[in-house]
């Protein structure tokens, strides 16, 4: 696959993030609502309104604004946050790690778990484990993932499941000096598996809240494109050739059932990376998700906006990373 | 050799689909509860009895049968809550559903009927529309507009109006291709016309099966943003906000969370059975 | 066993299609014996069942229909009704198919190597290197040229006849004792389908399979088999050898057939279709035989 189409994709997103950043600039300024007032508590003085506003520039007029606006950007200047009073991009920077390993483990437990149904789905087709299959994934998908998160809490209290721990990273008792905030992968590499073991344990929940509803809708479309894939001459050539309707399902049929599913999961990759913002909440996961809901009650707007545009950015990279697994999988692709 | 079935009237059809009839049945049976509201709900939902704090559902053990489904930490009746809750949700549903497919059907149908660069720059629009996070833009949407309802259910438009637009333009397109559209034009009849009368009609089922799911999620999205504290003041009754406080006390009245998480459950379940089963009746092809 | 114990035995074979609770009969008491070595056409019509007779010993028969009658025999032993698992190790070394519509039997998500080798690994126990090697000798047994070029390929990248070459060479990989060979040049160009079938006839004759030919060009039948079925609505009218039939055919359906097959050596004769009279004719006969057997 060549460089070139990756570089043509890549610039292809340009446009898109800077109409991100046109439509943040314009929300937060056009609403109703004065912007100062938002972020100034109550007990300010004229003077102190005033103050802020130059900080901020919001003295220049709109236009003027947002030149500034967008050449900060370009620098990577995204301000100070005021409720955390530092710089937001080290902020954010510093919690992406954590919000990262949490969506790819999510979205790995995700295929996993909404593969498995898929083929065991299409393997029973026609018979009832097809329709608990179906109704399991319908169930899946009616609850989403902050419902999903509060449930497991639920369970967990209910139950006294002591062991499965609902808030936090990684227990308080490890000491661990991380070099990266990687941990995962910081403790696979340094071999620290007690680091490991509670990072994963502590990830579980999570994980699986945001992970279950992409996995039922995982489930619906490649369970369709296996079924579809079932009725094709090859499937009936391989059988024979002698081979077992599991591995067919498994492999003959699923090779070909990737295509499609791809296309029509690949945007809700990015509904998962959305819920982070309410599951780290719920779970107290110290990500990028959790800082976003207190910054939108604290009226911190710098912080709000590096965080909308950050999460546009990982938005704009998953699209792009599914249409290179597009163009990966599909052979026809490959050689042109 | 083959008779063909004489096709039932499609509203009978509809009728014995037994996903209509569960979801529709629940969502009639909500209706109802939000409307009778002040007649069956067996207290005043805002009204705080600090002597009856924390009282489990009447079945367990120091449950009492004033209060069937327990109180919460300022001593309100829960039942009375979730049935005073239910009418915000199926308003703002209703309500935010409608309007997020107003803005998005007509967009739609401009994109698809008119081609060319407006196509491009709804569909432009769109794309970066959607590379928002949903849930985040919704929460600084409410926070700059302020609490209530009216924000609420503009928030959801604002935010997923897009789903609306894509299928509508995607069918738009499809119908625009079919020889009633090519015939009316031929007979010369106004671009605004045709629209309206003539491929309107043939979107509108798509269209209801959509609004049923925007239904649902704009049920979970006022469930999301009550639990964080911008819908409505929390001394109104509302399902999400009834979660949030039961989050802090789950440890001790697990009750308060339960409850409320099953109504969202069950309407949003309700709300996808009868849109699966709309989706159902009204494809031609599975009409045999 | 003796050397003329047939390698496929059908006996009275009766298969019934369920739809919409109907029972469609689609094969009414076929008799068919394919001795090793021989070249067996079986030719009728589309719609004739000709297909379904070989779905039916492959184990492939449609979902929805079963066998109401008779027997299936291969080498001996009884596959009429086998289970899944038994089934399965009678293919390749057994029998194989080569398919009709070579654009779609090969999986698009593969390359031809590996759709080549996983059957010889499957069956012969070959592994990586040994099954790469084979492949190779096959593909040159198939007079592809580059094989080692066209291993890499997917399908996409192959051209028809070359598609069906492959599809003839996995047939052969695993030395079966019969083939199934499926109208396996219907698909093909003119110029593509002699040199198929010769390709078919030479490989069949150097390693003595047994070769069930399905068809419905007699003029294939002519040029490739030894023996011949001729088969309408699910019924034998006709068999015996090749050379006797075409010399001297018993039934009017043969006759007839073979006024509607061009001849290469005599361009100038007319043909001729089915007369609809005789189509009647037998369409009766076979509702009747219905009749009989369901009474």
């Amino acid at each position: 696959m060549s460089a070139g189409f990756l570089l043509k994709r890549l610039l292809m997103a340009i446009p898109t993030l800077f109409g991100v950043a046109v439509i943040v600039f314009v929300l937060l300024r056009i609403v109703p609502g004065d912007p100062i007032a938002m972020m100034i508590g109550p007990g300010a003085t004229p003077a102190d309104i005033e103050q802020l506003r130059v900080t901020y520039g919001l003295d220049k007029s709109i236009a003027h604004q947002f030149v500034l606006y967008i050449g900060d950007l370009a620098q990577g200047h995204f301000g100070t946050s005021i409720s955390m009073r530092q710089d937001v991009m080290e902020l954010i920077l510093g919690r992406l790690p954590v919000t990262i390993e949490l969506c790819l483990m999510a979205m790995l437990l995700a295929m996993i778990n909404g593969g498995a149904m898929a083929v065991i789905g299409a393997y029973y087709r026609g018979r009832w484990p097809e329709a608990g299959i179906d109704g399991l994934a319908g169930f899946m998908l009616a609850i989403p993932d902050f419902l999903w998160a509060l449930l497991f809490i639920l369970f967990v209290v209910i139950l006294s499941l002591s062991g499965l721990p609902i808030s936090g990273r990684i227990s308080h008792a490890i000491s661990f000096d991380a070099v990266t905030n990687f941990y995962l992968i910081e403790s696979l590499l340094r071999l620290r598996f007690d680091v490991l073991g509670s990072v994963l344990l502590h990830m579980l929940l999570p994980a699986l809240s945001l992970a279950l509803p992409l996995a039922a809708i995982i489930s619906r479309v490649l369970k369709t494109s296996l079924n579809e894939a079932m009725t094709q001459d090859y499937v009936q050539l391989a059988r024979v050739k002698g081979f077992s309707r599991l591995r067919i399902v498994a492999r003959e049929a699923l090779r070909n059932a990737l295509v499609p599913t791809v296309t029509l999961t690949g945007v809700q990759f990015t509904f998962l990376v959305g819920g982070t913002v309410l599951v780290e909440k719920i779970f107290s996961y110290p990500g990028i998700g959790n800082m976003a809901i207190d910054a939108v009650i604290n009226r911190d707007l710098p912080l709000i906006q590096g965080l909308v545009l950050t999460f546009a950015v990982l938005f704009i990279a998953i699209n792009l990373a599914v249409d290179m697994s597009y163009a990966l999988l599909n052979p026809r692709m490959r050689h042109g | 050799m083959a008779e063909l079935a004489a096709a039932r009237p499609v509203w009978r059809q509809a009728a014995s689909n037994w996903r209509i009839r569960i979801g529709g049945g629940f969502l009639l049976f909500l209706v109802a509860v939000a409307l009778l509201a002040p007649w069956i709900a067996p207290h005043d939902p805002i009204d705080q009895d600090l002597l009856m704090q924390y009282l489990p559902p009447v079945w367990a053990e120091k449950g009492e049968a004033g209060f069937i489904f327990g109180t919460d930490n300022l001593g309100r009746d829960i039942l009375s809550r979730l049935i005073y809750g239910a009418r915000i949700a199926l308003i703002v549903s209703v309500c935010a559903a409608l309007a997020a497919g107003l803005i998005g059907t007509t967009l739609g149908l401009l994109a698809g009927y008119v081609g060319g660069w407006v196509d491009q720059a709804i569909s432009r629009l769109v794309e970066i529309w959607m590379a928002f996070p949903a849930v985040l833009l919704s929460i600084v949407l409410v926070a700059v507009m302020g609490t209530g309802l009216h924000s609420v259910i503009i928030a959801i438009a604002v935010i997923d109006w897009t789903r609306f637009c894509r299928v509508v333009r995607a069918e738009t397109m499809a119908q625009k291709a079919q020889d009633y559209v090519a015939s009316a034009v031929t007979i010369g009849l106004p671009s605004r016309r045709i629209l309206i009368r003539e491929i309107l009609p043939n979107v509108m089922p798509l269209l209801l099966v959509l609004l049923t799911l925007e239904m649902g999620i704009a049920v979970i999205v006022e469930a999301i943003l009550s639990y964080v504290g911008l819908s409505l003041s929390s001394e109104f009754p509302t399902w999400g906000s009834m979660i949030g406080a039961g989050r802090q006390y789950v440890n001790q009245a697990p009750w308060l969370m339960v409850l409320p998480i099953m109504a969202v459950i069950a309407t949003v379940l309700a709300l996808n059975a009868l849109g699966d089963g709309l989706k159902d009746t009204l494809d031609p092809v599975m009409r045999k | 066993m003796s050397a003329d114990s047939p390698i496929l035995a059908i006996e009275g074979l009766h298969l019934e299609i369920r739809a919409d609770r109907r029972r469609i009969p689609i094969l009414r008491g076929v008799d068919l014996t394919v001795t090793p070595g021989e070249v067996h056409g079986l030719v009728g019509e589309s719609g004739a069942g000709k297909s379904m007779v070989g779905r039916v010993v492959l184990g492939i028969a449609p979902l929805r229909s079963r066998v109401s009658g008779g027997t299936v025999r291969f080498d001996g032993q009884e596959i009429t009704h086998l289970s899944e698992g038994r089934r399965r190790s009678l293919m390749g070394r057994g029998m194989a198919l080569i398919p009709q519509d070579p654009m779609t039997a090969l999986n698009p998500a593969f390359r031809i190597g590996d759709q080549i080798t996983e059957v010889l690994r499957l069956h012969m126990g070959l592994d990586k290197t040994a099954a790469r090697t084979r492949a190779l000798a096959l593909l040159n047994d198939v007079h592809i040229r580059k094989p080692e070029r066209v291993l890499r390929q997917y399908p996409h990248e192959l051209s028809g006849g070359m598609r069906q070459r492959v599809l003839i060479a996995i047939a052969f990989s695993c030395q079966p004792k019969l083939i199934i060979a499926d109208e396996p040049t219907t698909a093909l160009d003119v110029t593509v389908q002699r040199q198929v079938l010769g390709l078919i006839k030479a490989l069949q004759a150097e390693r003595g399979t047994a070769l069930l030919f399905i068809t419905h060009d007699l003029g294939v039948v002519a040029k490739l088999c030894d023996r011949i079925t001729v088969l309408h609505d699910g019924r034998v009218l006709e068999q015996g050898a090749v050379a006797d039939v075409f010399a001297a055919p018993q039934h009017a359906y043969t006759r007839a057939l073979m006024k509607a097959t061009p001849r290469y050596d005599r361009p100038g004769d007319e043909l001729q279709p089915v007369p609809a009279a005789l189509t009647e004719t037998l369409n009766a006969e076979a509702l009747a035989y219905d009749e009989v057997r369901d009474a």
